[in-house]
């Protein structure tokens, strides 16, 4: 298979990236400058993210797709607000999570924002789930950039006036050279930030205006150390088909009036975790000194019993130390619990911690 | 006059005497980008030539430090394992890894000198 390119592929060339295959594209891992100055210029200024490699799926329906979407999802979609954004996962009967995904609820439907890795698979699944009855848009002409970071409100709000008046997910259609762009204040970061989804043919033109204003082209690899200090799950390492959204504690993002109510998919057992509990949780881990703990490091407890495994684990640039996150056995994921990673074959020191490692900057009362 | 010499593993070994300081090249630095950890042999322990003798990682991922010659560990560079970024910053000299007592001088016949090292980096990566 032919690895495919995003529009902004020439650019990144210009700029020196280093390049990888990631999920059947070429994407940037990180410019010269290197994954720790692209973190921390993320932090204290402006990143732009290339995550044209993502889905951006249209399904274009009324109030009857809402009911159909409500079977699937475990989000109270009826009183989800026009323009307004949910974090939710698509799951199998057993409530293992498919994807996880940003649903945003637009004047002609929904836009859903998918994983590179898992959006085919996800539109034939949806595909199936809806029986064709609405047109769905896995739209390949549209590139998704995402800007991250203190600085960006004031970058983007230079070039897209009107902007700043986005709160934290919520969206809006906005204009950018007489081509309908639409921006979201979202972002996978830590940080407060906007994405925006805009036609293939104005990505580059647009990049080169959000450089002209200040921000830089970031990397694959910072997004993975901003995201993993910001305590945010990556598909594929913190979740997959094997994983619940109440074992990756992510129960917060199910509908509490959804949920009492059953009929969606894998309702049953999200019903059944929440009421018994789960043997195995996400939790954050702090190693003890400068050690990393890379995905799939085993845990053992003080009795040195093996209790989990890392599923992401790295040096995070902001809070200077590694960070790790992992699944133990539930009567280990106590805030504070003395436990032990195997690197290399020595067992060293570490504690479970709280999420997130370094503290969100997300704009929550920006002005309606 | 000091000899350095290089080794494919892309460490750089400088001979004093019959002490011996190791560390990793620039061009290896550069292939693994930001290292944000850095773990070296004991003191006083024994390494044997090709085995593995140290760690290094950057936020991607961790890779092995291998020693190109034999020999007992004198010192090591505490300031890297301290701060790791010094590695990328002074590679080839103040950020060296660890100093060995060589049992062997002949084991540095088969390394390369700077010049085949370059060439043999550049082929390398390309």
């Amino acid at each position: 298979m032919e690895i495919k390119k995003t529009s902004l592929y020439k650019l990144h060339q210009d700029n020196k990236a280093k390049f990888v295959e990631f999920a059947g594209y070429q994407m940037p891992i990180q410019y010269p400058e290197g994954i720790v100055e692209e973190h921390k210029f993320t932090r204290s200024h402006s990143g732009i993210f290339d995550v044209s490699h993502m889905g951006q799926l249209f399904i274009y329906g009324d109030d009857y797709l809402i009911e159909d979407l409500e079977k699937i999802f475990p989000l109270d979609l009826k009183n989800l607000k026009l323009n307004h954004s949910k974090y939710s996962f698509l799951m199998n009967d057993e409530a293992g999570i498919y994807d996880d995904l940003i649903i945003t609820k637009i004047d002609t439907g929904f836009l859903i924002i998918l994983n590179a890795a898992c959006k085919q698979n996800d539109f034939e699944i949806l595909s199936k789930f809806l029986n064709n009855k609405y047109k769905m848009v896995l739209d390949e002409k549209r590139s998704l950039i995402a800007i991250q970071g203190p600085k960006s409100v004031q970058i983007l709000n230079n070039i897209i006036s009107g902007v700043e008046a986005l709160s934290f997910m919520s969206g809006n259609w906005f204009l950018f050279q007489d081509q309908k762009i639409y921006i979201t204040r979202s972002g996978y970061t830590g940080e407060d930030g906007f994405e925006v989804s805009l036609p293939n043919e104005q990505a580059e033109k647009f990049t080169k205006k959000l450089i002209e204003k200040g921000a830089k082209l970031i990397g694959l690899g910072a997004r993975d150390t901003l995201r993993l200090e910001a305590g945010l799950c990556l598909y594929g390492h913190e979740l997959d088909k094997n994983k619940t959204p109440v074992e990756a504690n992510l129960k917060w993002a199910i509908s509490k009036e959804r949920v009492s109510k059953g009929n969606f998919i894998g309702s049953d057992k999200i019903n059944k975790q929440l009421a018994d509990g789960v043997n195995k949780i996400r939790v954050g881990i702090k190693p003890e000194g400068r050690i990393i703990a890379r995905e799939k490091t085993k845990i053992f407890n003080q009795s040195d019993l093996h209790i989990g495994e890392i599923t992401s684990g790295t040096f995070g640039p902001s809070v200077n130390g590694p960070v790790a996150m992992g699944y133990v056995e539930n009567e280990f994921s106590k805030k504070d619990t003395k436990i032990f990673l195997e690197v290399r074959g020595k067992k060293h020191p570490a504690s479970v911690c709280g999420l997130p490692f370094y503290k969100k900057n997300y704009v929550k009362g920006a002005s309606k | 006059m000091s000899d350095v010499k290089y080794s494919k593993e892309h460490e750089w070994i400088k001979l004093e005497g019959e002490i011996a300081t190791i560390g990793i090249t620039k061009h290896a630095t550069e292939m693994l980008g930001d290292i944000v950890f850095t773990e070296l042999p004991e003191k006083g322990s024994n390494v044997e030539k090709d085995g593995t003798a140290g760690v290094v990682e950057s936020t991607k991922a961790a890779s092995d430090v291998y020693t190109p010659v034999s020999g007992e560990v004198v010192d090591t560079n505490q300031a890297i394992v301290d701060d790791p970024s010094k590695i990328n910053q002074d590679p080839e000299n103040t950020a060296w890894f660890f100093k060995l007592k060589i049992k062997d001088k002949s084991e540095m016949d088969s390394l390369m000198n700077k010049e085949d090292y370059d060439k043999f980096a550049k082929e390398s990566s390309s």
